[in-house]
């Protein structure tokens, strides 16, 4: 296997430690427990048995924003709930990612209207956007792994 | 990463969380003194079911008084719906009630149908019956599941799920999309079922009995889930009756009201099913009966796959000033390529009247009222939906109990906020 291949018979690994802290930070993203509209049905579908969140390790979320890393924004973003996501946002604790998932949260999706906030990047900054209306399960973790991808080549000194 | 800095002077802030002279009349007096606890639940919270703001009122955990705070999520859905032709109206309802699409489909192509006096072939009509019975258990579904988290019974989601997405699958065998599928559309449904439906939905209504079973194995004799439920939130017939509560939390208190058996539409009367009633109003007569409805769906499915089979025909009028001819037609005729055309580009005229109809859906009635123009736009459209009538009632059925009850009565209402604020 890969670890042992490198490893030899020395049983110590070499790496840095951005990459470390990068993959620990992969393996265990909690997420925050929000939901805005049927994107959120569609996230808990993934929560649940058929697709099972757990395996990349997001199993837990967190309904406090203060304990969570990834804010997924599922569903149309309103503009009376516009302040209250920004709030939340705040309250997490650096470092942190967005995933805007589905057409609303990402542009206002069929929503071009008085009562829609056009893209949840208006308030907050995104990381990754997810289309489809709603995006299946799978999109979601499609989405997800490429935000593994970006954190692994996130540099601990963007944060400081 | 760029973070904006930490906005708000503190006016600002005061600005957007009102200030407590605001809620003066609203919260007794007591609240505004500071004998009682004000507390805020939501938008943000896992039990809420969506964005829903209640403030509540506390004596120490004793609910004293709730105010609901709902538009969190209104999404402009009935202004929208003005300024689109009405097949294309369709897709926006099915955003509404999230958790049962296919039944807002049907609020809403009933409707037009009904403006329009138009005929909905038999097999389409038993078509649009099996989303509607499958919609309902897959609504169901995910109330079973989310209730019981709310409660403290973390498995029973993932068993719910299980067969949620089955359902899902069936759906997506239909229409090719798992939740939004814009199926059911005003003249029928989209397209015919598709030749390796049936065999699927037969081996689902094989299975979904005995899972069934299941759920009931987990909650229904358990004694945690009892004492949580049994007593909890009662709602009297007449509360009920007179706040306009409709579907489970309607039957729940024993009233028996269903709209398939009262005014029976898309030939639900033709079906040997039972409504099923509650006698306490509480929150586990309400758990009950979902689950009973689960049978009872079953029964309405078994019957009306084993008809799917025996009637053949058009699965959506063949008046094509309503309805897309089919698409083997396009090819072939003239006629059937101009029809396409002028329904795609400007859809059709609807009289300049107004029509209310109503279906009942997993939460209960949900309603349309459609005002034509004579064109093809509708002048307004509202939806009577049932969770907004349901939140209505929530300050009159928590008052009194405990705060740790509340996200069991919220759960038991079976609200949807998609579908209250649309």
């Amino acid at each position: 296997m890969g670890v042992s291949s490198k490893l030899g018979n020395l049983g110590v690994v070499t790496t840095t430690v951005e990459q470390a802290v990068n993959w620990a930070r992969t393996g265990a993203m909690w997420p925050l427990l929000f939901g805005l509209a049927c994107c959120a049905i569609e996230y808990m579908s993934s929560q649940a048995s058929s697709y099972d969140l757990s395996r990349f390790g997001m199993e837990l979320n967190r309904a406090t924003p203060r304990q969570a890393d990834l804010l997924i924004v599922s569903g149309r973003l309103t503009r009376k709930m516009a302040p209250v996501v920004r709030q939340l946002y705040d309250q997490m604790a650096e470092p942190k990612w967005v995933i805007s998932m589905g057409d609303c949260a990402s542009c206002g999706g069929v929503y071009n209207n008085y009562a829609i906030v056009q893209g949840v990047d208006e308030i907050i900054p995104v990381d990754v956007y997810i289309a489809g209306c709603p995006p299946r399960p799978e999109q979601l973790l499609h989405g997800i792994l490429t935000l593994h991808e970006k954190v692994r080549g996130e540099r601990i000194a963007d944060w400081a | 990463m760029a973070v904006a800095e930490q906005p708000q002077s503190i006016e600002e802030q005061r600005r957007w969380e009102g200030s407590l002279d605001q809620l003066r009349g609203l919260v007794s007096e007591r609240a505004i003194t500071g004998e009682t606890m004000l507390l805020n639940m939501g938008p943000h919270h896992p039990s809420t079911h969506g964005v829903l703001r209640l403030l509540l009122e506390l004596d120490g955990e004793q609910i004293i008084s709730c105010l609901p705070d709902i538009g969190f999520l209104h999404t402009g859905i009935e202004k929208s719906v003005e300024d689109k032709s009405y097949e294309k109206a369709v897709p926006l309802t099915d955003r509404m009630d999230y958790l049962s699409p296919m039944s807002n489909n049907m609020a809403f192509s009933a409707a037009v149908e009904k403006l329009l006096e138009l005929d909905v072939p038999e097999r389409g009509q038993i078509i649009r019956v099996v989303c509607l019975e499958l919609a309902r258990c897959a609504s169901h579904l995910v109330w079973l599941g989310t209730h019981a988290i709310d409660m403290g019974a973390m498995s029973v989601l993932l068993y719910a799920f299980r067969e949620r997405e089955r359902i899902l699958g069936m759906f997506e065998m239909l229409s090719g999309q798992r939740m939004m599928s814009s199926y059911i559309r005003p003249g029928g449904v989209w397209r015919d079922v598709p030749d390796d439906f049936l065999p699927t939905i037969k081996q689902f209504l094989l299975d979904f009995p005995a899972k069934v079973d299941d759920y009931e194995a987990l909650l229904t004799k358990n004694p945690i889930w009892k004492d949580r439920a049994q007593g909890v939130g009662v709602i009297e017939p007449d509360v009920a009756l007179a706040y306009g509560m409709t579907g489970p939390a309607l039957r729940g208190s024993g009233v028996n009201w269903d709209l398939r058996k009262a005014q029976p539409y898309s030939g639900y009367e033709t079906y040997d099913f039972n409504v099923p009633l509650g006698e306490h109003g509480d929150v586990y007569d309400r758990y009950l009966i979902r689950i009973h409805e689960f049978r009872e769906s079953m029964k309405i499915l078994n019957q009306a796959v084993a008809r799917l089979e025996t009637v053949q025909g058009p699965y959506r009028s063949e008046n094509n000033k309503y309805c897309p001819p089919l698409r083997s037609e396009l090819g072939q005729s003239m006629e059937a390529v101009i029809h396409h055309f002028k329904l795609w580009t400007y859809g059709y005229d609807a009289p300049d009247d107004e029509i209310y109809n109503a279906i009942e859906s997993p939460r209960g009635e949900i309603g349309c009222y459609i005002h034509g123009t004579g064109a093809n736009k509708p002048r307004r459209v509202h939806f009577k939906t049932p969770s907004f009538i349901h939140i209505s009632a929530l300050p009159v059925v928590a008052k009194g109990y405990l705060l740790a009850d509340m996200v069991a009565i919220i759960g038991s209402v079976d609200i949807v906020l998609g579908d209250c604020d649309r």
